[in-house]
């Protein structure tokens, strides 16, 4: 083979490689940290794979001493965290005992342990509430946000910085400093323990968070475009509509998501300001209580089922994480 | 929606005043604040508060920044790795405290068996939340766990955003790998670690969630922060509304002290980057 020196660059350098890091001795180190980092991630998730081994466990297996690692799968959490049941007189148990074929899963595993469902449990009318209100809260927030954010990046606000401040100020304070008023507020007015009054209070709670991080979003896409379409006759509003918010179009995804998150986690506020009727999940999970002592299965299976979908768009956001969690002040 | 809530505490902090119990407030000027001021056992909560803040800041400031060092290399699956690693950080914190209620339980749960109590012999291993002085260790212990990430992600970004020269600069001067730790990494990387210790600073102060679900504030009072105090004092047994109020004014005033410092170094880290 020709030498280098020789024949010259037979095709273009793209990419250079530091020679210290290719040497044997680099490459290994490189081993030596992803084992690290291995053990590392399996340390920080012990807890959730304890936390997913007790929602399949069965009511005895859950609560054993010590702890068991090697379990039969069970339902007996899911149906206790979703569904109210009764103990069945023991004639009537041997009857549907012996034919089990027309019952549901759930009321087979029900069945097992004597009872029969009869409705499903509280449970699942607050987790139907925690839908609703973190659903339409993230909508009307990022709505409102876009638009506030939008002013912010593009128009000259006097007192600006201040403004922005301001608007991230209740998101610093303890949620406790802030329900105090909007109790009695709300105890006033009616809302308390309403849909109605938690739509308004995460909207409200979260806008701060989306003009900020939507602000972010809005800054890096470039004014010229918008400002030929307005030389071109373009109102503010269709420029707005046409060229800037399919651009920011992830950004809008980004913010909604981590507003859901926000509102979906929401446990302080919740638990002040709602009793039966609009109560949500989170404060929910905690109270669960069965007969005779605390349904560690149910409480596990709740959890559990609250965290999936956070888990999955942990992943979804990774990205932007960075931004989201320092209110879009650092982009990477 | 901001300021009305406000205004309307700054009212209440200078009244007698109970949300339950039908009264008009009374207006009783800067009792409340003097009450407060002058009670030891007001004081005895920013201990607990400050004690916890900085016990769980430092330890996450530690424990995450070896974290990005490791993970700043890029290696198989290592992206894969730091987002597992960041999914402690997106959970519900209510529901954080309730699970590892069952993992602290010494007699079926977990912790003490990892940390080397195999006897089912309960009496001689820690009660990680029945004794008042392991309990705010264990509140620290989830802290950590679960706002480490947070801190890893601050600094990875940091450190992914040294410049490579820097380095190759300092290895053609032969410059020791602690050195360039000390005088490369480290303040390359300060502002945003910075950004991640005020952040977590302010955060210690409303810590409500997690506390609330692993100890309500229990045993007694040791883990009785500023925050799950204000919630106890608000709207557990007589509603002291006016007295709380008030409270919630010093913390609010505190807090916007922190913030401000806060919201500056975002601004210049933003600025430099």
């Amino acid at each position: 083979m020709a030498s280098f020196a020789e024949t010259g660059p037979s095709a273009p350098v793209v990419e250079s490689v530091r020679v210290d890091m290719v040497t044997p001795r680099a490459r290994a180190s490189l081993t030596i940290r992803m084992i690290i980092a291995i053990i590392v991630a399996v340390i920080m998730l012990i807890p959730v794979i304890w936390l997913t081994m007790t929602a399949f466990k069965s009511r005895p297996d859950a609560v054993a001493a010590p702890p068991k690692v090697f379990f039969t799968p069970s339902l007996d959490g899911l149906v206790a965290l979703l569904t109210t049941r009764n103990l069945v007189p023991p004639a009537e148990l041997a009857r549907l005992q012996a034919d089990p074929g027309k019952l549901s899963l759930f009321q087979r595993v029900a069945l097992d342990r004597g009872m029969t469902i009869i409705g499903p449990s509280p449970y699942v009318g607050r987790l139907r509430n925690s839908v609703v209100i973190a659903l339409t809260s993230t909508f009307f927030s990022v709505l409102l946000g876009l638009l506030a954010a939008y002013a912010f990046s593009r128009y000259n606000i006097p007192g600006k910085s201040d403004w922005l401040f301001f608007i991230l100020s209740t998101r610093m304070l303890p949620p406790v400093v802030v329900t105090i008023p909007i109790f009695i507020f709300y105890s006033r007015v009616g809302l308390r323990d309403t849909h109605l009054g938690m739509i308004l209070l995460y909207t409200a709670f979260n806008l701060s968070f989306s003009v900020w991080l939507l602000k972010g979003f809005i800054d890096e896409i470039p004014k010229e475009y918008e400002e030929a379409a307005l030389v071109d006759g373009y109102s503010r509003m269709r420029a707005f509509l046409k060229i800037v918010l399919p651009q920011a179009m992830t950004g809008v995804a980004a913010t909604a998501v981590f507003c859901l998150i926000f509102a979906w986690n929401e446990y302080a506020f919740a638990v002040m300001l709602t009793q039966e009727k609009a109560r949500t999940a989170p404060p929910s999970i905690v109270t669960l209580q069965g007969t005779g002592g605390i349904e560690w299965g149910a409480i596990a299976a709740g959890s559990l089922g609250f965290l999936i979908p956070v888990v999955i768009v942990t992943f979804a956001l990774r990205k932007y994480l960075l931004r989201g969690v320092t209110f879009g002040a650092i982009r990477q | 929606m901001n300021v009305v809530p406000l205004v309307m505490s700054l009212y209440y902090s200078f009244t007698k005043f109970s949300d339950i119990a039908g009264k008009a407030p009374v207006w009783v000027g800067t009792l409340n604040y003097q009450q407060i001021l002058a009670s030891p056992e007001f004081w005895s909560y920013y201990a607990t508060t400050g004690k916890y803040a900085l016990l769980s800041v430092a330890l996450q400031t530690i424990v995450g920044f070896s974290l990005a060092l490791l993970l700043k290399a890029k290696f198989k699956a290592s992206g894969l790795i730091t987002t597992l690693i960041l999914v402690p950080m997106m959970l519900s914190p209510v529901v954080v405290g309730q699970f590892w209620k069952l993992i602290f339980n010494p007699t079926m749960g977990i912790f003490n068996q990892l940390i080397g109590y195999w006897s089912t012999n309960v009496t001689t291993s820690p009660q990680w939340l029945t004794s008042p002085t392991l309990a705010l260790w264990a509140i620290v212990i989830v802290d950590v766990w679960m706002w480490s990430p947070f801190v890893m992600l601050l600094c990875l970004s940091g450190l992914k955003a040294i410049p490579d020269y820097l380095y190759e600069a300092a290895i053609v001067d032969r410059a020791s790998a602690w050195r360039q730790f000390w005088r490369i990494t480290l303040p390359q990387v300060a502002p945003l670690l910075l950004v991640a210790v005020l952040f977590r600073t302010i955060e210690a102060f409303k810590a409500f969630d997690l506390i609330q679900g692993l100890t309500s504030g229990g045993p007694g009072t040791a883990t009785e922060t500023i925050a799950v105090k204000l919630y106890r004092l608000a709207f557990l047994g007589t509603h002291d509304t006016g007295k709380a109020s008030a409270m919630a004014y010093i913390v609010l005033i505190i807090i916007i002290g922190i913030s401000n410092v806060y919201i500056r170094t975002l601004n210049r880290v933003k600025g430099d980057a």
